[in-house]
């Protein structure tokens, strides 16, 4: 199973779907616009020609400066028997961070997408059971997007001034 | 022959047949030389303690032998490690659960301030939730360190007042961290 098949046989199912397709380090990724995530994915692991039953991983990210493609989520599939993996990005704006949950695909994606959502607040549709799993619960912001500082506010003892700054 | 030392007795009227000294410091005696920790291990202090522990440095020299798993029979809370914020809560009822008079050792840079830390998961320092009596800095600290630490509760606990746990400054304290 190369790159090139598994390209073909997703842009010929989803057209334009298929946002772009590029391979790193051997590894392919497929870029795909988010309102057909599910189908990509289901299309990914039932074809038996590609069969990637695994879901690897699952996460956000967040480009603040690429607009109106400012959160992606990213999904890892393996496909173990031939042991080829392939990489699934959608990006969609953040001021409508929404995206349909691949639980219905794998349980797995359960935690993960739950600790999607403590990082990046992306919220997932159809997920059972959303809420935070790593971070406490009555936490107020999502600390992984950047407009927030990843240091803790509420610290006392780094004043600039004693470091002979500002 | 053996070279074992007793602790002395405190000041007080000798005669014979009759010793009489202050209760306070009777009770400062056997508290101080019978200190029961309560390892809240959470990561490298932890693993430095427990070279503190072990036979090397022997931390039963002390009379501190006895690690008490259960928070009721503790003395000593030993807060050694990283306490993210989703562990605060946790270290807060094991707190609360000890019986008085209870300390807190606060062991390492991590739980008292931080540390390296400096991050939104992170409490940064215990005293934000729990009152602490000894801080020992370090990264983790030396196993000397440890000693000097529960070496300082001992002062704490030898030279405390029988009424400091009624005391209204004491009440205050716990008041101000909204401990009943």
């Amino acid at each position: 199973m190369t790159s090139e098949h598994i390209t073909e046989r997703v842009k010929n199912q989803f057209g334009d779907g298929l946002v772009d397709a590029f391979e790193t380090y051997g590894m392919l990724t497929l870029v795909i616009k988010p309102e057909i995530n599910i189908e990509v994915l289901k299309f990914l692991k039932d074809e038996s020609d590609l069969a990637f039953g695994f879901l690897k991983d699952e996460c956000g990210i967040h480009y603040p400066f690429n607009k109106d493609e400012e959160l992606g989520v990213i999904y890892l599939l393996h496909n173990l028997r031939a042991n080829v993996q392939v990489r699934v990005k959608t990006f969609f704006p953040s001021d409508k961070p929404v995206i349909r949950s691949a639980t219905s695909l794998w349980a797995a994606a359960n935690w993960m997408e739950r600790e999607t959502y403590d990082f990046f607040g992306i919220k997932f549709e159809g997920h059972p059971d959303l809420r935070r799993i790593l971070n406490v619960d009555d936490m107020d912001y999502f600390p992984m997007l950047k407009q927030y500082p990843l240091e803790d506010g509420t610290r006392e003892d780094k004043d600039d001034k004693m470091f002979g700054r500002g | 022959m053996t070279d074992i030392k007793i602790v002395k007795a405190p000041e007080g009227m000798e005669g014979t047949g009759f010793f009489a000294t202050q209760l306070d410091k009777i009770v400062g005696l056997a508290r101080k030389n019978s200190l029961w920790p309560l390892p809240f291990a959470t990561s490298c202090c932890g693993i430095e303690f427990m070279a503190t522990a072990a036979s090397h440095y022997d931390l039963a020299r002390f009379g501190s032998e006895r690690m008490s798993f259960s928070p009721r029979q503790a003395d000593v809370l030993m807060v050694m490690g990283t306490i993210a914020k989703k562990m605060a809560p946790i270290l807060r009822q094991v707190y609360e659960q000890m019986a008085e008079p209870k300390w807190v050792l606060s062991m390492g840079a991590c739980a008292c301030s931080g540390g390296i830390f400096d991050t939104y998961s992170v409490l940064q320092g215990i005293d934000r939730i729990i009152p602490v009596d000894v801080y020992i800095p370090g990264c983790p600290p030396r196993p000397e360190q440890v000693i000097e630490g529960i070496m300082r509760i001992q002062d704490l606990a030898a030279n405390e007042s029988g009424r400091r746990r009624n005391s209204p400054e004491y009440k205050q304290l716990l008041a101000s961290y909204g401990i009943e």
